[in-house]
């Protein structure tokens, strides 16, 4: 079955895993702009980054036949350190036309502290200067509950934002549910040790049905597994679901959501182009 | 949201996953006795008290445990954040 990983960290990951993923039915992927396991010395190294995730990664993919699309932004981790935040959102305007670059992302909170929160609303306000789409980190552990509520207080509380425009990630069973009636896309974010496994995200799917729910691997510089999305679409079919209803979330609820943005130009397997409705 | 009810009968569920759950509870049984067997008093960890209280919830004759024992491991949530931050 193709698919599509909407949450995936290649700048981490060797080129074999391109090559595995795709031949495990991965047509496109979306990057977004994260924590390189070390805090960052200057808004000069993010330019190095901004331009290896509209660059460089792009030519890796297209390799082997896979469609790289990515968000910018600094990482919530990051964010508390508000000077070097606001450098960076001041460069990022330069990237925004680049081919592959569906919005603003992963913005949120790690810690929950005031700095990573005002440097969120400096980014939702760039967001919506620029009418680009927004993809969201939410905390890890014991951080998430209270940020992710912190995080959908701040979107709610600005009627500028259109939630359909907004893909909040990492959700878990105390977090989905808020995330989903609040209008927006949840992201479902397979990982060993926090986040979800693929057992638990068929479990939300059962609870909360297919619409405006996505899954990804985020498969990045720590213990992940780039496949894991596959790992899902197994664990469907193990339980005996539907073909239709795993594309949906796999395949056919990103390209949805991401078709929001100008820059999504994606190319069916079978040449079909999607437009962009923007 | 309308939900999707899993294809799996409970009887089928409970063939699939028998050896898996008995061995997570053994992954349990088998840390708590690691726990007894090191040096030095826990009792009083906080973390402890959860991870007694996250047993209690899966006991829960009630369907969302998983839910219920996030909630448990989460720090509480404020709604006047904003006024506390000043932003």
């Amino acid at each position: 079955m193709y698919y599509i990983d909407p949450h995936i960290h290649m700048v981490s990951r060797v080129t074999d895993d391109y090559e595995t993923l795709s031949k495990m039915g991965c047509t496109a992927m979306s990057e977004p702009a994260f924590w390189a396991g070390f805090d960052r010395g200057s808004a000069e190294s993010f330019r190095d980054y901004f331009k290896q995730l509209t660059e460089v990664e792009p030519k890796r993919a297209a390799q082997y036949g896979i469609q790289h699309f990515t968000w910018l932004c600094i990482n919530a981790k990051e964010a508390d350190n508000v000077e070097l935040s606001r450098e960076v959102i001041a460069m990022i305007p330069e990237f925004l036309d680049c081919p592959n670059v569906l919005g603003i992302g992963e913005i949120g909170l790690n810690k929950n502290t005031k700095n990573e929160a005002t440097i969120f609303l400096e980014h939702m306000e760039l967001a919506i200067k620029y009418n680009q789409q927004i993809l969201i980190h939410t905390p890890h552990l014991e951080d998430k509950f209270q940020g992710t509520k912190m995080i959908l207080d701040m979107l709610t509380d600005d009627s500028r934002v259109d939630p359909s425009r907004v893909l909040v990630d990492h959700v878990e069973e105390h977090t989905v549910e808020t995330v989903l009636e609040n209008g927006f896309w949840a992201g479902m974010t397979l990982y060993p040790v926090s986040k979800c496994t693929p057992a638990r995200a068929a479990d939300i799917i059962e609870m909360y049905g297919p619409e405006r729910l996505l899954a990804n691997s985020a498969g990045d510089w720590g213990p992940s597994k780039p496949t894991a999305v596959p790992d899902l679409i197994f664990e469907m079919r193990r339980r005996g679901h539907s073909e239709d209803l795993i594309r949906q979330v796999v395949y056919e609820n990103p390209i949805k959501f991401f078709s929001q943005s100008q820059n999504f130009n994606f190319v069916r397997p079978d040449g079909v182009p999607v437009p962009s409705i923007q | 949201m309308e939900n999707t009810p899993t294809p799996m009968t409970a009887d089928a569920v409970l063939d699939r996953e028998f050896l898996e759950m008995r061995a997570k509870i053994l992954e349990l049984a088998a840390s708590f006795d690691r726990l007894d067997r090191g040096e030095g008093g826990i009792n009083d960890d906080r973390r402890m008290e959860l991870i007694r209280e996250a047993l209690k919830l899966l006991e829960d004759p009630n369907a969302g445990r998983a839910e219920k024992i996030q909630l448990l491991f989460s720090r509480e949530y404020s709604g006047s954040w904003r006024n506390e931050f000043g932003i």
